[in-house]
């Protein structure tokens, strides 16, 4: 199990490292997108949600809290690429016309 | 070879796109002109990352996933439809909460399924705890920081020793922690550790007052980020860790961006209980004595009329007020009339990273007419006018004057050195801080008292009538 560990240190410590690369370059103009696109990134939480929900075809306390985590990651996930993409599509230069 | 041999990999493969897709997306939010597409790229690796899971062989049946994805996308969508731009700060807050809350979840269903006495691996003990406790964190804490950024309980709430039983709670957490780690099964020890996780998040955020809730959402968007990367070492899974690790990062960086934006530690901000009482300041900045001296909203319209450069520095009031559809409207006939019209940007302006921008954004001022502090702060000298709209703090000329000031070292947006000065302002209050500014007393400057709204649709008025 400790290699296993060990390997998915490495791309968590290096997945922080290319994260610190990329988000460094976003302006300040787009911080609030940026919080809440990265935050409905946050709700990949869906993938365990979605095994546990499944798991088993009669409903036991498992399969409750995983609709529970299910409908909470729908939420995070839904709602944040829906808000930010609300946001977004407001920027806009001089001259160029809203949609 | 045959189908069900193959798909653990493809399975694989997608996730490795989707983090791909993670990556690319946020690369792209680097410029207003990529970003939407950007965003885009990222709700597509989301999707085939669902999508591949949907094939894993593990799942049996499918009816509770739709309706748990049915119930949260109608809600999701619903609030993000809906949700007023003002109220932004408080929907990320909300977001970020059922992210960590559905890390939390899935931990505990892990933890169910070990079932028995069998003691779990230490590895995924470990993991199991971390997640469940950041999530817990994440979640109960988000939505404190949601109900103060509504305006409920907004001072830093204290009380004589809170930081010695907050360490006590944190004591208690690790310690149920540990246990399980060491003794694996025990389902009343994790009931207590879910709880105390959830109380520690709620003391967490309680002592901190509402203008530094920037860092704090920005922290627990870190921390929802964290969550799901622990739920990633749980069920051994790179897209997880990849995806939190990368949110994780983004998180710090804002949070860190805020701190140096107010000259505060980290520390100083989560722990400092900033702002938890008006504190009576040293170095004469008593409002006594002082005189202020108002203007009604004709003679302003004429000031900035006939100015060649007219900078606007919004704050947490222009989002209080909703007013940010008639600044752009007073900027338009500006404009019109030749005159340079520009806004100036304070880091911590608002209640988010970026939060007037988004407000601007939303009135149609076109991005390019936005300035960051260090890029106005040279030309402030030259500018005419500068307008203050509910902004406080951050043009408090103690923050570079007076060492005696609490905002002492604060960078600040130099409004003082413009050749006139307008603050628009309800009363004499002092800011977030509890701290006066000598900014209103200045001969220079002149106070527009009012709804930021009405002095707003005023001035417009106004402006119309000259010519």
């Amino acid at each position: 199990m400790v290699p296993g560990l060990l390997f998915a240190v490495y791309v968590f410590v290096l997945a922080m490292f290319v994260g610190f690369e990329v988000i460094t370059k976003v302006p300040t103009i787009l911080h609030t997108p940026l919080m809440s696109g990265s935050n409905a990134i946050s709700g990949i939480t869906i993938i365990g949600a979605l095994l546990v929900a499944g798991a088993s075809s009669d409903p036991t306390l498992r399969t409750i809290l995983g609709v529970l985590a299910v409908i909470m990651a729908m939420i995070n996930v839904v709602g944040g690429f829906m808000v930010t993409d609300r946001m977004l599509q407001m920027f806009r230069k001089k001259g160029e016309k809203g949609a | 070879m045959e189908l069900s041999g193959i798909l653990p990999t493809v399975i694989e493969i997608a996730y490795l796109l989707a983090a791909v897709f993670f990556i690319v997306g946020l690369e792209r939010l680097s410029s207003p002109t990529t970003a939407r597409g950007g965003n885009l790229i990222g709700a597509i690796g989301m999707l085939l990352a669902m999508v591949a899971t949907l094939l894993d062989t593990h799942i049996i049946s499918f009816t509770w996933i739709i309706v748990g994805v049915v119930i949260g996308s109608a809600i999701g969508a619903f609030l993000a439809r809906w949700v007023q731009m003002t109220a932004m700060p408080q929907m990320v807050a909300v977001f970020n909460g059922f992210g960590g809350g559905a890390s939390a979840l899935v931990a505990a269903a892990e933890y169910l399924r070990a079932g028995g006495g069998a003691a779990e691996s230490f590895t995924v003990s470990l993991t199991i705890v971390l997640s469940v406790l950041i999530g817990a964190v994440t979640f109960s804490g988000s939505f404190i920081a949601w109900a103060k950024l509504e305006g409920h309980f907004e001072r830093a709430m204290t009380y004589p020793g809170q930081q010695v039983v907050n360490a006590l709670i944190l004591l208690l957490g690790i310690a149920s922690g540990v246990f399980l780690i060491v003794s694996g099964q025990h389902v009343n020890v994790f009931i207590v550790l879910t709880v105390v996780s959830l109380i520690l998040g709620i003391v967490f955020v309680m002592p901190i007052g509402g203008a530094d809730m920037p860092v704090v959402v920005a922290l627990l968007n870190s921390y929802s980020g964290l969550a799901a990367a622990a739920t990633g070492f749980v069920l051994n899974n790179a897209a997880l860790i990849i995806s939190g690790a990368l949110v994780g990062a983004s998180g710090i960086i804002l949070s860190n961006i805020m701190c140096r934006a107010m000259n505060r530690s980290l520390a100083n901000v989560l722990f400092g209980a900033f702002g938890s009482q008006t504190q009576a300041v040293g170095g004469g900045t008593s409002a006594e004595g002082k005189i202020v001296r108002d203007i009604n909203a004709e003679d302003a319209a004429i000031m900035m009329a006939y100015s060649d450069s007219v900078v606007f520095v919004p704050g947490y009031g222009m989002a209080v007020a909703q007013a940010q559809h008639q600044v752009r409207e007073l900027a338009e006939l500006l404009g019109e009339r030749g005159v340079t019209v520009k806004f100036a940007i304070h880091p911590v302006a608002g209640r988010m990273p970026g939060h007037m921008n988004v407000l601007l954004a939303e009135a149609n001022v076109p991005y390019d007419q936005l300035f960051e502090m260090d890029q106005i702060n040279p030309e402030m000298e030259r500018t005419d006018v500068a307008v203050v709209i509910g902004a406080n703090d951050v043009v408090n000329p103690d923050a570079e004057e007076n060492k005696a000031s609490p905002l002492y070292g604060m960078p600040i947006i130099k409004v003082h050195e413009a050749h006139n000065c307008i603050v628009m302002k309800r009363s004499l209050n002092p800011g977030f801080a509890g701290v006066d500014n000598p900014l209103f007393y200045k001969d220079k400057t002149r106070m527009l008292f009012g709804d930021a709204k009405k002095s707003l649709t005023a001035l417009v008025n106004e402006l119309k009538k000259i010519d």
